[in-house]
């Protein structure tokens, strides 16, 4: 008998993937918040990509002054909602927390972020205001966490904003790409809309920009282009039977669930091949989609995952099963994925190796590989002198995220080759710093 | 087990723990079941002629996540008839003729107190309180504060007591005076047996920033209150010394003041009091705080070694001088123990900012602060702001084998008397420039 029943409907959707980090009720917020220090050059605020200074909106929160800590929130970090749900704050800001040194529990960051801005969001609290028109246009190139945070920036400047997006919802992989217990798809789009409202910038969904010709077109148009293109699709593996029936990409597997929720295709026992944080979602949510085993393959030991130890917890504790030192030889089938055949692998002197005659299979009826997302190389050659480096990501100045074609800035994953919302958050903003500072100084 | 029963001047009861008079003691069936519950004596809410209370009567102060650290009301006297009172207190001694009652009492005319006087040692009081303590809304009628505040006029009316008392007389004082030992020394010229101290304190709870009234409200209005709770008992206990030490008192003293467990009401025994009394602590959490009291009492008198609550009274008093007479030879410095640091660098900013800047941040590698010795004045105020019992401790630097204090130093002329005196005790302390504060950063 599996942990959780196949859902069935919206509600039994919602009971499976229930919000690790719900948010907090006024007397939660009231006594976490007293908890804190106010530490002098807090940690926490070290640990934060977007530098929230953090015990200032606690404090405001304690005060009874949640808007007031909504602005302190934005002021650092345009997605300060959703950073405070779907951040690792457990190994940023939470992890700084002295408490920690004293085996006392860290304050809970994350929660109080959220519940300060969510009141500023329903409040519909005027936070920002566009600042005066100066005559300049920039395009930004992805409606994701960069992006938007990007246009946010520029648009507090008095530029005018254009946003390309391909898909036809913001936020990048804050609403495509995060599992559904971390945030709910409308939480992710109230947030955008929060913003659209107060700074105005203009989004075009069902966007893609694909040619030469569109590139050269925004090139004339704009005056700088900001690349905030994430990556895309699973890597492929190369392996026998890949384009097997139910043998999906995990990006695009979680994608399919956050857009379809219950009515996902679904596995009974699920093989997820890779072990980064993108493999604990897919593991943790198939298991929570009803699957009755849930195991994550990976070739080397459990010690070299690249996933956050607290990831991996999470998805242990609905049920998933770990297998290490396993390498997949083939994923086995009939047209539909029946099984993998695994090789198991040992360390030897550092070096990888194969164990000859250990080969086994493990039934399945879905793989789900979660081993990295492509770059959009493609794309991005059709822009000239457009740089990238030895793992193919653009090749930014980090002081300014401005790309080898002057033109050009960049920032979030497609840069720094997938890291989290935060991190992408903040770069779209130096990224704007440097567009004003180039547009002004070409005055 | 210690003996926990008490003889205060001359009124019995099984042990030091007494209920103040105020709304726990505003009937039998509180007193009764208080009683019940363990505790030694209730000091009946006043009686006199039956008062008519306004609706809205109490205000909280709460610290974070801590409620009613101070609490005030301004709720009168009795309002109920004098004979269902007295009919009460002789059912209550029917039922528990061991435990003290006092009859708390509060009237005008020299015939009043005679005639409320008999009428409740009539019905068993054990001892009577005159209260000139209450200072809200009697006071303005000319009792209460208004006679605490008038030594001469106290003084009359004890005597006036004491012309008909049968039982021991306490003055129950007011700490709203500049110096409660003079009508402490009154309550004794007017041959009162004992005082009690402290009455609640004139205070305003605060205001409502949205109507610009004060708490607690009464249709649009507030007035003053008093004020009591956690947060008087350093005040309470200076003023229980002061009375204590006064030779002219030397009258056995009833407690009152921020009492809530037994460490409290050992504090206030060590100062001088023979017996304590509490009331917001049961406002707050009712009588089954008793059960932590007795217990704590008892194990902390086995462990020193004291027999009865009578050898512990005014323990600390010897050990309380005036400021002249204290050691200026004794000097002790911080150290942090680094182990138990969390690096919150509380006590740097604190120093930094508050006191005398004897505490320095080490280079990147560390955030564990350290003491600037040579500039430390052992104020302590780093140890009292660390958020961690036992980091930093303050260490003794002198031997021990000196002894000056201000008192012998002036008689020896050894003391700055000018404005720029060579004997000022801060010459050659280390304090930076003023122009060197706009070099650090603003945190």
């Amino acid at each position: 008998m599996a942990e959780f029943s196949r859902p069935q409907s919206e509600e039994a959707f919602e009971k499976n993937f229930a919000q690790i980090k719900p948010l907090m009720n006024e007397t939660q917020a009231y006594y976490e918040s007293s908890r804190c220090l106010f530490c002098y050059e807090a940690p926490c605020v070290n640990a934060c990509p977007t530098g929230i200074d953090i015990p200032l909106f606690i404090r405001q929160i304690n005060t009874g002054n949640a808007l007031g800590a909504a602005k302190t929130i934005y002021d650092a970090n345009y997605f300060g909602n959703a950073c405070g749900k779907v951040c690792p704050t457990e190994v940023l800001c939470e992890g700084a927390c002295v408490y920690i040194h004293q085996d006392v529990k860290a304050i809970e960051i994350g929660r109080l972020q959220s519940f300060a801005t969510t009141k500023a969001i329903v409040d519909h609290e005027q936070l920002f205001t566009p600042g005066a028109d100066n005559g300049k246009k920039v395009a930004v190139i992805g409606a994701g966490p960069a992006g938007i945070s990007c246009a946010c920036e520029l648009r507090l400047k008095g530029y005018v904003v254009d946003i390309y997006e391909a898909k036809e919802k913001p936020s990048g992989l804050t609403i495509y790409g995060v599992a559904p217990y971390k945030i709910r798809n409308e939480e992710v789009l109230t947030e955008v809309d929060y913003l659209k409202r107060q700074l105005g910038f203009h989004i075009n969904y069902n966007h893609p920009i694909d040619s030469k010709e569109i590139v050269e077109q925004l090139e004339e148009d704009y005056g700088a282009i900001f690349l905030g293109i994430g990556l895309g699709e699973t890597n492929n593996i190369e392996l026998p039977g890949e384009d097997l029936e139910n043998c999906l990409g995990a990006v695009e597997y979680i994608e399919a669930l956050r857009m379809r929720h219950h009515e996902v295709g679904f596995g009974n026992k699920v093989v997820v091949l890779g072990a980064g944080n993108t493999a604990m979602d897919a593991a943790s949510e198939s298991a929570r989609m009803g699957a009755e085993k849930v195991v994550l393959a990976y070739r080397r030991s459990k010690e070299q995952m690249r996933a956050y130890e607290f990831e991996y917890d999470l998805a242990k504790s609905v049920g998933v099963k770990g297998l290490f030192n396993v390498s997949p030889i083939e994923i086995v089938g009939d047209g539909k994925v029946e099984g993998v055949k695994f090789i198991r692998t040992k360390n030897e002197n550092g070096k990888l190796t194969t164990v000859p005659n250990s080969e086994f299979l493990e039934p399945c009826d879905m793989v789900i590989r979660a081993t990295g997302q492509s770059k959009l190389v493609e794309f991005l050659s059709n822009i000239q002198g457009l740089e990238l480096d030895n793992l193919d990501r653009i090749k930014v100045n980090y002081k300014n995220y401005q790309t080898t074609n002057a033109q050009y800035f960049a920032g979030g994953d497609a840069v720094n080759g997938g890291v989290e919302v935060v991190n992408a958050v903040a770069e779209g903003k130096i990224a704007a710093l440097g567009i004003d500072k180039f547009l002004m100084s070409n005055e | 087990m210690a003996d926990l029963s008490i003889n205060f001047a001359g009124i019995k009861a099984p042990n030091p723990f007494w209920l103040a008079s105020a709304p726990p003691t505003n009937s039998g069936y509180q007193v009764m079941k208080a009683f019940d519950q363990g505790w030694g004596g209730a000091v009946w809410k006043t009686l006199g002629v039956p008062v008519v209370n306004v609706s809205s009567r109490y205000g909280g102060m709460n610290y974070r996540e801590s409620r009613m650290v101070g609490f005030n009301n301004i709720e009168l006297i009795t309002d109920r008839p004098l004979k269902d009172n007295l009919k009460e207190i002789e059912e209550v001694k029917k039922h528990f003729p061991d435990h003290a009652v006092i009859a708390s009492l509060m009237v005008e005319s020299r015939e009043e107190w005679h005639q409320i006087i008999r009428d409740c040692e009539n019905a068993g009081a054990d001892g009577l309180e005159l209260n000139f303590g209450c200072p809200h809304g009697m006071c303005e009628r000319g009792m209460g504060s208004a006679v605490g505040q008038e030594p001469e006029v106290l003084k009359t009316i004890v005597s006036w007591v004491k012309e008909v008392a049968q039982t021991p007389v306490i003055v129950k004082l007011t700490p709203n005076i500049t110096d409660v030992t003079e009508p402490a020394v009154a309550a004794k010229e007017g041959n009162g047996d004992a005082i009690s101290l402290i009455n609640t304190i004139q205070s305003l709870m605060g205001v409502d920033l949205d109507n610009f009234v004060c708490y607690p409200n009464v249709d649009g209005a507030s007035t003053n209150g008093g004020y009591c709770g956690p947060a008087v008992k350093p005040i309470a206990l200076n003023m229980i010394k002061s009375c204590a030490q006064h030779p002219d008192v030397n009258l056995p003293i009833s407690g009152i003041g921020g009492i809530e467990n037994w460490r409290d009401a050992v504090e206030h025994i060590l100062l001088g009091a023979g017996c304590v009394q509490v009331c917001t602590a049961v406002m707050h959490y009712g009588f089954g705080i008793i059960r932590e009291m007795i217990p704590g009492i008892d194990r902390y008198m086995d462990e020193k070694g004291f027999k009865t609550i009578d050898e512990m009274v005014g323990k600390a008093l010897p050990n309380t001088k005036t400021w002249e007479n204290l050691n200026l030879k004794y000097k002790v410095v911080a150290d942090i123990n680094e182990d138990k640091c969390i690096q919150c660098q509380l006590c740097y900013i604190a120093c930094e900012d508050g006191a005398h800047q004897a505490i320095g941040l080490p280079d990147e590698d560390s955030r564990v602060p350290y003491i600037i010795e040579e500039n430390c004045v052992g104020c302590n105020l780093c140890a009292i702001v660390c958020p961690v019992e036992g980091c930093i401790t303050m260490e003794r630097k002198d031997d021990g084998s000196q002894s000056i204090t201000w008192k012998e130093r002036t008689a020896k002329g050894d003391i700055p008397t000018t404005f720029n005196d060579p004997l000022a005790g801060g010459i050659g302390h280390w304090i930076p420039e003023p122009i060197e504060a706009l070099k650090k950063g603003k945190k």
